[in-house]
């Protein structure tokens, strides 16, 4: 069955009449379950974005059970740059009733409340949204004839949504059928004619809901390359393989896993190894031991894990060997929250070991900084010959982005070992220089070999009990990580340069903070947004940007702890003896809502009004005029 | 710091020798049996005569993991019990490398227990040294996975009272492809056992009953005659269609190596089981790597990843 919409007609005659409003972005929310297949929706939506080159963020959340149970998909997409998922919805679609009584507050005043009548029954007199019902299931089951059951409920409503915002019909048409490709035929059938039913839905209902994304600012300057959509753990695995990687070890643990598995199946093209281990131990062991056969190795868990790698990862700061450790950080302590987002293992990162072990640890702020920072936790470790911690977080390890692809020509690293021979003064740790290895398999020109230890040892490798050599060693294992922080580049810092208020955050909460800033200054607040990247060792020169502010701010998904502070403002005032450093901290399981920063900032400014502002839920640009 | 080159390097193609093999002097307690397993692994070099810079020596934490400092290979000195997942790394990462793996019956079979299992069932190239003494010896005499029922220790002051590990019966059920048993005692068969492990294309395991004698001294007596015990050799079959060869042990026969565990201390002594069928995880690896290029035409690596980016968009 071909499409009964052509693209040249969107809407077709019925709704000749209706001009499209225009929008800028619109937030919609899919509720259902986690077997209703409303993720791939989100992705379909995501990747017709990426190709119209309209910026998107995408947000998940997934039930840690295995199959049943509630989901959500939501994403923003928009034109121009989409900082983050948004706090509320444009548009709700329920596929349950539980959907609805769950999510329906999350919807703004004016929004679209889209429900499946088949299984939800909404509150009669709720007059605050614009509710389209519509038999979703039964429509479903009525297109795709009966043996479908209700399998590509998903489709009918990316049908129902591409009519509503005037999408791309042919691209979709397209994705659809890269995305089922060398499936069985039926199935790209099934989904094709999902999707044309729900386009082809004919109620009166939809007629007024008819909206179009502002054309593109062709003044903005791009790239020139195309956009590429893809979450935040792919864009690791694959700045890993730009940067070189082609070893690694894994154990499974969520959100971590689609990092190993994405390496364990394209590595081997690559000709390298990712191993799934027995444990999170052997995970690390295994990768060190690949790192020291000269190719600097990866390995990766959440916090529950890299809490079980800690002793090997003190050795790798006392053998000097590389190797780069991602923590998709989810909710502790323990097991936790393992499918909410958290930033609870900064300290654990830092400092989370025996011993004294500096090292270095870095945090994307979005998806395309995951793979960004990826290649650049690789070439520290290669660099400085020493641990990484690359600290992400479940937010960004399923939150699907568009971005301009990577200039892989310019940045792709062509990772050879040097097993050459090494020159007869040849010495594992010199104290006057970083240390670099020969790889086994490299001779050396004095017949003497090397040894990697966690033993305290001499410059030869040998052990030593001497203290005055434990101290230069602790000075030199001390001393390259200062080296780097010498080299790192300042903070992302925007707005005002000065003023009442500087709100500083790491990892995910970077859109947000944007966000956050602009409504900050709309409401003629003097403020800036510092964005902390690299979380340790952290960049010098912070204390004369903090010292231009009556106030700084640190945002941050942690507890505040016994002492009333989350972990990298605790970490800031201890390096900065600044007082003026305070903290806006949460623990839900959620990423930060703009709203909820904007108040932050409000009460420890003590401004009434912004405060008052951030409770008064704004229209949806949905709303009926 | 002094120069490092006291003796100018042999080049390429010299004979190893002790002399070159050998590196910092042992800190072993004197009369301690990890000496002779060194004796022996020096032999064992010298008669295979690898490459000098391909040999790797590995240790996890314990008195025999001291081993890779007394030998001029390649090598280091790992955490307690995870010796064997880092040589995995090692054998992955580069099939070229001869590698050699010593520890003792904690590392291996109390702390690292689990990893024993896994890279044996794996079947990675490496050869694991055990150097048995059923004690504690770096931390001065604590009851071992191995230490018999009754012995005396700081942490058993009374006699241990906990079922002892049996160390053959555990490597057999390991998968290890290669399983031999040995006795520091015993130079030429310790010799001989190594080197049949080292040529194992698999991961091949020894187990070497090494006396402690600070801490545990006389605790492999039984198996030496000179103090009154029995030293009883594996008859391995030879397959000459021979009445005795029908009685002699098939070191392929699983279930005859579980027998030959399961027999009274101190048991037999030499390859109970060996397994040459099994692919290596490094052979298998290799194969996904094969497969992979054939699929992808051996594209280089800057294609491949345009390739996968165009099919993001």
């Amino acid at each position: 069955m071909v499409s009964p919409n052509t693209p040249e007609t969107p809407g077709g005659t019925e709704r000749s009449s209706v001009a499209p409003r225009s929008i800028k972005d619109v937030v919609i929310r899919l509720a259902g379950n986690s077997q209703d297949g409303i993720q791939a929706v989100g992705g379909f939506l995501a990747r017709l974005a990426g190709r119209s080159e309209q910026d998107v963020m995408t947000y998940m959340t997934i039930p840690s059970t295995i199959s049943g149970g509630p989901s959500i998909f939501q994403v923003r997409m928009g034109t121009g740059d989409i900082l983050s998922a948004g706090d509320r919805a444009d548009m709700l679609v329920a596929f349950y009733q539980h959907s609805y009584d769950a999510h329906v507050s999350s919807l703004r005043p004016g929004g679209v409340l889209l429900y499946d009548s088949d299984h939800v029954k909404p509150v009669e007199e709720d007059r605050r949204f614009t509710s389209v019902a519509c038999p979703i299931t039964s429509a479903t089951v009525e297109a795709l004839g009966g043996t479908a059951k209700d399998k590509g409920k998903n489709m009918f409503v990316l049908g129902l949504i591409a009519r509503i915002f005037d999408l791309d019909v042919a691209k979709l048409t397209t994705l659809i059928r890269e995305r089922f490709a060398g499936k069985n035929e039926d199935i790209v059938r099934n989904a094709l004619l999902g999707f044309d039913a729900g386009y082809a839905w004919p109620q009166n209902n939809l007629r007024d809901l008819f909206y179009r994304f502002e054309a593109i600012d062709q003044a903005v300057a791009r790239s020139g390359r195309p956009q590429i959509t893809l979450d935040g753990n792919s864009a690791i695995a694959y700045g890993f393989i730009a940067a070189g990687v082609r070893y690694g070890a894994g154990y499974p643990i969520t959100p971590w896993s689609s990092i190993m598995e994405t390496l364990r199946t394209e590595l081997p093209k690559y000709g390298g190894i990712f191993v799934q281990c027995e444990d999170e131990i052997a995970s690390i062991s295994t990768a060190l031991g690949f790192s020291y056969t000269g190719s600097v190795a990866i390995t990766g868990s959440a916090g529950p894990g890299l809490s079980l790698k800690m002793e090997a990862l003190s050795w790798a700061t006392m053998a000097e060997m590389p190797i780069v450790v991602v923590n998709v950080q989810r909710g502790g302590p323990s097991t936790g929250m393992p499918t909410n987002v958290e930033q609870s293992d900064l300290m654990q990162a830092i400092y989370g070991s025996h011993g004294d072990t500096p090292r270095v640890v870095l945090a994307p702020k979005n998806v395309e900084d995951c793979f960004y920072t990826a290649m650049e936790a690789v070439r520290i470790a290669r660099e400085y010959s020493t641990p990484v911690l690359l600290l992400t977080d479940q937010g960004l390890s399923s939150r699907i982005e568009a971005f301009d692809e990577p200039d892989l020509p310019k940045l792709m690293i062509d990772a050879k070992v040097d097993r050459s021979e090494r020159s007869a003064d040849f010495k594992p740790y010199p104290l006057d220089r970083v240390t670099r290895h020969a790889p086994a398999g490299s001779r050396i020109a004095s017949g003497k070999y090397p040894t990697v230890t966690g033993l305290e040892h001499d410059e030869l490798g040998h052990p030593t009990g001497s203290p005055k050599l434990h101290a230069q060693m602790n000075a030199k294992r001390r001393e390259k990580i200062k080296a780097l922080a010498a080299t790192l580049p300042a903070p992302e810092h925007s707005g005002e340069a000065e003023g009442d208020v500087l709100l500083v955050t790491w990892g995910s909460n970077w859109g947000p903070g944007r966000e956050a800033l602009a409504r900050v200054q709309a409401a003629g607040i003097k403020g800036g947004h510092m964005h902390i990247r690299h979380v340790h060792p952290l960049p010098n020169g912070l204390e004369a940007v903090f010292a231009r502010y009556r106030r700084i701010v640190v945002a941050e998904l942690n507890d505040e702890g016994v002492y009333g502070f989350g972990q990298l403002a605790l970490m800031l005032r201890a390096r900065l003896a600044n007082p003026a450093i305070v903290s806006v901290c949460k623990t839900d399981g959620l990423t930060f809502k703009v709203s909820e920063l904007v108040a932050g900032i409000a009460r420890h400014i003590g401004h009434a009004a912004l405060l008052e502002s951030v409770g008064t839920a704004r229209p949806s640009p949905l709303a009926a005029r | 710091m002094s120069s490092a080159v006291a003796t100018p390097p042999a080049p390429a193609g010299t004979p190893l020798t002790k002399k070159i093999l050998t590196a910092d002097h042992p800190t072993w307690c004197p009369g301690c049996g990890d000496f002779a397993v060194l004796a022996s692994f020096y032999r064992v070099l010298e008669k295979l005569q690898y490459p000098h810079e391909k040999i790797v020596t590995f240790a996890g934490i314990g008195c025999s993991s001291r081993f890779p400092y007394f030998v001029n290979t390649h090598g280091g000195h790992f955490i307690h019990g995870r010796a064997l997942p880092f040589a995995a790394g090692i054998s992955l990462g580069n099939d070229e490398l001869h590698v050699f793996v010593f520890g003792g019956d904690g590392d291996g079979f109390s702390i690292g227990g689990n990893h024993l299992t896994h890279t044996a069932r794996k079947n990675v190239r490496l050869t694991y040294v055990i150097m048995d003494n059923s004690v504690y010896g770096l931390t001065k005499k604590q009851t071992s996975p191995t230490s018999p029922i009754g012995f005396k220790s700081k942490t058993d002051p009374w006699g241990a009272i906990d079922q002892p590990i049996n160390p053959m019966r555990t490597l057999l059920n390991s998968g290890a492809t290669f399983v031999a048993r040995s006795h520091a005692t015993q130079v030429n068969h310790m010799t001989e056992m190594m080197l049949r492990a080292a040529r194992h294309d698999g991961f091949s395991v020894v187990e070497i009953l090494s006396e402690c004698v600070e801490f545990f001294e006389g605790a492999f007596d039984a198996a030496v005659p000179r103090k009154g015990g029995t030293w009883t050799l594996i008859d391995e079959k030879k397959n000459d269609h021979s009445p005795e060869d029908a009685q002699r042990h098939d070191p392929t026969d699983e279930v005859a190596a579980f027998k030959l565990a399961g027999q009274a201390w101190p048991g037999a002594f030499g390859v109970f089981y060996e397994n040459k069928s099994r692919a290596t995880k490094n052979a298998l690896e290799a194969d996904l790597i094969r497969k992979a290029k054939e699929r992808t035409k051996g594209a280089a690596d800057l294609a491949l990843l345009q390739s996968t980016f165009a099919k993001m968009r």
